[in-house]
């Protein structure tokens, strides 16, 4: 009964967002002001059923219910609790499910939200997100039901991919997709806005809040992610420019721009036209990452299993959305001007020359990543783009940033005089400098390159942006919550570079095959392997190695990296062996087994490499921080907080 | 022109080349060989019937052939196996088959138990004529004409319209 | 019926998902470091998106210890990538080589900076002069 109960509900759910939408865009459309009371009951009957649907699709998988084709697909007897509920997103069906139950839980904060906003702007934000809402529903209802019956009922399930049997990657889509989503509301935000025709201020600071905490849950997602694939696949990476990875990154460098250039907005009113742009990118992205991770268009480790069918619909939806809205917007943006002037090296130049670096960066990824397709379509032949295209091209912008951000943060809006504020930028931008020479020739050794370069910015944006707030507090003056938040994702992007180069610059690995007894002497660290033993999990087998670490004869940690044979799938899965010590990660994962008792060993010392999600999840902290910031709690909170304005240090 | 309709002109393109993907999509994975219309390489290999001869491909030449690579670990080349055999007495294009990466007593039980559809079995133990051949899985068939030029390459398994259509019309075509 | 090879072929993949640790040594320790190098920017055929470094299947063991006979041999790694990509096509390189057909792609991080510039520029020109001459500039209207 719960699966056709689940399917009536999504059923359900569409037909509401259909009301939803119509309600929402044609009340005011027509003006006719008592449809407007509609739209809030057809919002909340939505998320109800969605969530109805959802818990029929849970519950089948708690209970083993192996007559649903997508629970026999994905699960298994002996699968633990955990990993049942989190097999519900572990494919096509059930992740897009997740996608459209987060839509419905950000459309019902938003609801709440804009109930303090001019009626018919609010139902207009309503209208759009119940539009984007109705074209998942109907997508999955028509080529991707998670509900379909087998018959007769499998006696077992298939297992959910043993890839996924992690919990940081159990946790992975619904953060990663609640990022996605949130960037719905910006656009939901912008599409209202381009629909009644007017943006002011008060539009961007209604939308910066939604803005920022969509991009604090993308970044956590992408941060998890990435951790995930470091110490699962054993590989010692922690990005691989994979399409599927590059399809969540340019939505959050896009996002980046945005929180930016909203700064911009709703200070002083300007970019307004690419504020709105940026807000249907941002989201356009997201839509585009959905479809290459589901049409198969793309070669990828992580896409779903590839349905042309699924394409076409994905394409149409894209066509009607971002077609649509980039229309709206051909005709509405040339409306908004503003004659707000700014000087040089005013805040104002800074956040757009941000705003460029940032897109150019996103285009560099957009282009690498659809080289494949565009090449073959243009009938240039078939390429590959790998690291290797990424990873210089996107130094490329990216450098200049930090150096930007690193000046940026001691600007005033309008006037920007440079000499005036000076001297925190040349002294914090030397001691930088300084540190990152002791590091490079004395701690690290070796020949100064473009480490130096990148050490030496990372640390003088550290404290180049601790200047001011601290200078601050010295004073006695409170911080606002943007401003700390500001201050702290900042301070992350420069930890962010330094430990991003440490890594690069300064790990030492060795691929190595030993017997037992035997040592690999590795970063200064003795790594000596005991053999191996056998392992055996709920639903897994398999074999742990055992390697003794030590320095200068002194033990240091036990690490048993493992093997794992999923047995249901047949699958071997690695689990390197990790332990932290002094801030590096030492790491071994188990290869093969070379008989004679020989196995292949992966041996990593990377120092710092924790730093780079640590950083990540600092920025995401400070996004969350910023969007909590007092003058987005009440409605009519002033513009500035109380001394503020002067200092001109406003995030 | 607006330049407030360079984001629609642009997104345009994307649908159009996402369109063409899509329509390509189940191609995907399937890589164009550089060597069609390129000589065959040319290699001499040991052979799996007869252990005192060595295989030399240029005994090929002037004749069409077909080049299929296969081994006993290999699922596919199960499945394709009998539409070969079926292949072999109709007798319109002879076969050789490349052994790759395989154990020869298996590679030889397999031939007796499920006959064989070759004119000739060189074998390709350390896989070095696979490479030169740019193979990347098994199975692959190769239409070679009677210059050694490859005329055709089919990645994965044989059935009997492809045989016919691409490579005993090929051959009858052009001869 | 492709469609139903390939999945196939990419089932090994998954199946040993895991990871090729590869020992090869070169005698030389600028030749390792060209190995690893160029090992890691060839892609694997089968398992297409790793490199044949970390791919496990043979074909991938076989293009590595072709690459180590090559640069032993004294080639030149481009040599070795022609070699590559003359018999598995450009597919198989994870970098792609400059040329007519992949100009555009090399060039367009250049052509968004230089852009980007551009625009920049002319929006702060345009943006300066609106400062110099409004004559509310100075006074303070941040509050709105």
């Amino acid at each position: 009964m719960l699966p056709e109960l689940g399917h009536f509900a999504l059923i359900l759910a569409l037909l509401l967002a259909g009301l939803q939408a119509f309600f929402g865009l044609a009340a005011p459309a027509l003006g006719r002001d008592r449809w407007l009371a509609a739209v809030m009951p057809a919002t909340a009957g939505q998320a109800v059923m969605v969530a109805t649907a959802f818990a029929c699709l849970v519950a089948s998988f708690v209970r083993f219910d192996f007559s649903v084709a997508y629970v026999a697909q994905n699960s298994n007897s002996a699968l633990p609790l955990i990993y049942r509920i989190a097999a519900v997103w572990g494919a096509h069906e059930g992740s897009l499910l997740l996608w459209i139950v987060l839509l419905a839980c950000w459309t019902i904060a938003v609801a709440f939200g804009v109930s303090r906003l001019p009626p018919r702007f609010g139902a207009r934000v309503l209208g759009v997100l119940g539009l984007v809402s109705f074209g998942f529903l109907l997508f999955t209802l028509a080529t991707s039901n998670p509900f379909l019956r087998l018959d007769p009922a499998a006696p077992d399930g298939r297992d959910l991919n043993p890839l996924l049997q992690d919990p940081a990657l159990a946790l992975h889509p619904p953060l990663l997709y609640t990022g996605y989503v949130g960037f719905a509301v910006a656009f939901a935000f912008a599409i209202a806005a381009m629909l009644e025709g007017r943006l002011d201020q008060a539009w961007a600071r209604w939308t910066r809040p939604w803005t920022l905490a969509a991009w604090a849950f993308l970044s956590i997602g992408i941060a998890l992610g990435s951790w995930w694939a470091y110490y699962e696949l054993g590989w010692g990476g922690y990005w691989f420019w994979d399409p599927v990875e590059n399809a969540s990154f340019m939505p959050w460098l896009v996002g980046t721009a945005l929180i930016h250039s909203l700064a911009a907005t709703e200070k002083r009113g300007l970019f307004k036209s690419w504020t709105l742009l940026l807000a249907i990118v941002a989201f356009s992205l997201s839509l585009l990452g959905t479809f290459l991770v589901r049409s198969g268009v793309l070669v990828s480790v992580h896409s779903f299993a590839a349905d042309p069918a699924r394409g076409v619909f994905i394409l149409a939806f894209l066509v009607i959305m971002i077609g649509g809205a980039l229309a709206l917007y051909a005709w509405r943006a040339p409306l908004l001007k503003s004659n707000a002037g700014f000087e040089f090296a005013s805040r104002e130049s800074f956040l757009l020359f941000n705003n460029i670096l940032l897109v150019i960066a996103a285009a560099t990824v957009f282009g690498g990543t659809m080289a494949p397709l565009i090449s073959d379509a243009a009938g240039l032949g078939t390429l590959s783009v790998g690291p290797q295209y990424f990873n210089p091209t996107f130094l490329l912008p990216m450098l200049p940033l930090v150096a930007l951000v690193a000046i940026a943060v001691h600007s005033n809006w309008k006037r920007g005089r440079l000499p005036e504020r000076k001297r925190p930028v040349i002294v914090s931008g030397l001691v930088g400098l300084a540190i990152a020479l002791a590091l490079v020739l004395g701690y690290y050794g070796g020949r100064p390159g473009l480490a130096l370069v990148s050490l030496a910015l990372g640390a003088w944006l550290v404290l180049s942006s601790l200047v001011d707030p601290v200078d601050r507090l010295r004073r006695g003056l409170s911080l606002p919550r943007a401003i700390i938040g500001m201050t702290l994702a900042h301070v992350a992007l420069g930890v962010f570079v330094i430990a991003v180069t440490t890594v690069e610059t300064y790990t030492a690995e060795e691929d190595i095959a030993l017997a037992q007894g035997e040592t690999a002497h590795v970063g200064g660290y003795d790594f000596r392997f005991e053999g191996v033993a056998s392992i055996d999990g709920p639903n897994y087998d398999g074999v742990h190695g055992m390697v003794q670490v030590s320095r200068n004869g002194q033990p240091v940690v036990t690490l048993h990296p493992e093997k794992r044979r999923y047995l249901v799938q047949q699958s071997v899965m690695t689990e390197a062996g990790i332990a932290t010590q002094a801030g590096r990660d030492l790491f071994v994962a188990l290869g093969e087994d070379l008989g004679a008792g020989r196995w292949s060993l992966r041996i990593q010392i990377r120092p710092l490499i924790n730093y780079v999600w640590l950083a990540v999840a600092l920025m995401a902290l400070g996004g969350f921080l910023a969007a909590s910031d007092r003058r987005y709690r009440s409605a009519r909170a002033p513009a500035t907080e109380p001394g503020e304005a002067g200092q001109g240090s406003t995030a | 022109m607006n330049r407030f309709l360079l984001p629609l002109a642009a997104f345009v393109l994307l649908a159009i080349v996402l369109a063409i993907g899509i329509r390509q999509s189940n191609t995907k994975g399937i890589v164009v060989s550089p060597l069609i219309g390129r000589a065959a390489p040319e290699f001499v290999l040991p052979n799996l019937l007869d252990a005192t001869k060595r295989f030399d491909s240029r005994v090929m030449k002037g004749r069409w052939y077909a080049l299929n690579v296969w081994g006993t670990w290999c699922i596919e080349c199960r499945v394709e196996h009998e539409v070969l055999v079926a292949a072999r007495q109709e007798a319109k294009l002879p076969i050789v088959g490349l052994n790759w990466k395989d154990e020869d007593t298996e590679a030889r039980a397999w031939l007796a138990q499920l006959g064989n559809p070759y004119e000739a079995v060189p074998v390709d133990a350390e896989g070095r004529v696979a490479i030169d051949y740019g193979v990347y899985g098994a199975p692959e068939t190769f239409l070679i004409d009677p210059r050694g030029v490859i005329v055709y390459k089919r990645i994965g398994p044989m059935t009997p319209e492809i045989w016919q259509r691409e490579f005993v019309q090929r051959a009858a075509g052009a001869s | 019926m492709i469609a139903r090879a390939l999945p196939l072929i990419f089932a090994v993949c998954w199946a040993t998902v895991a990871l090729a640790i590869d020992t090869t040594r070169l005698p030389d320790p600028v030749l390792q470091a060209r190995y690893e190098a160029l090992t890691h920017e060839l892609r694997c055929m089968q398992c297409q998106n790793q490199s044949i470094a970390d791919s496990p299947v043979g074909l991938a063991a076989d293009l590595r210890r072709e690459v180590a006979e090559q640069l032993t041999a004294g080639k030149s790694d481009d040599a070795v990538r022609e070699y590559m990509a003359a018999r598995y096509g450009d597919f198989i390189l994870f970098r792609p080589r400059v040329s007519a057909r992949t100009a555009w792609l090399w060039s367009l991080p250049g052509l968004l900076l230089i852009g980007g510039a551009v625009v920049a520029w002319r929006i702060v020109r345009r943006r300066s002069a609106m400062a110099a001459n409004d004559p509310d500039f100075n006074s303070d209207d941040l509050e709105r």
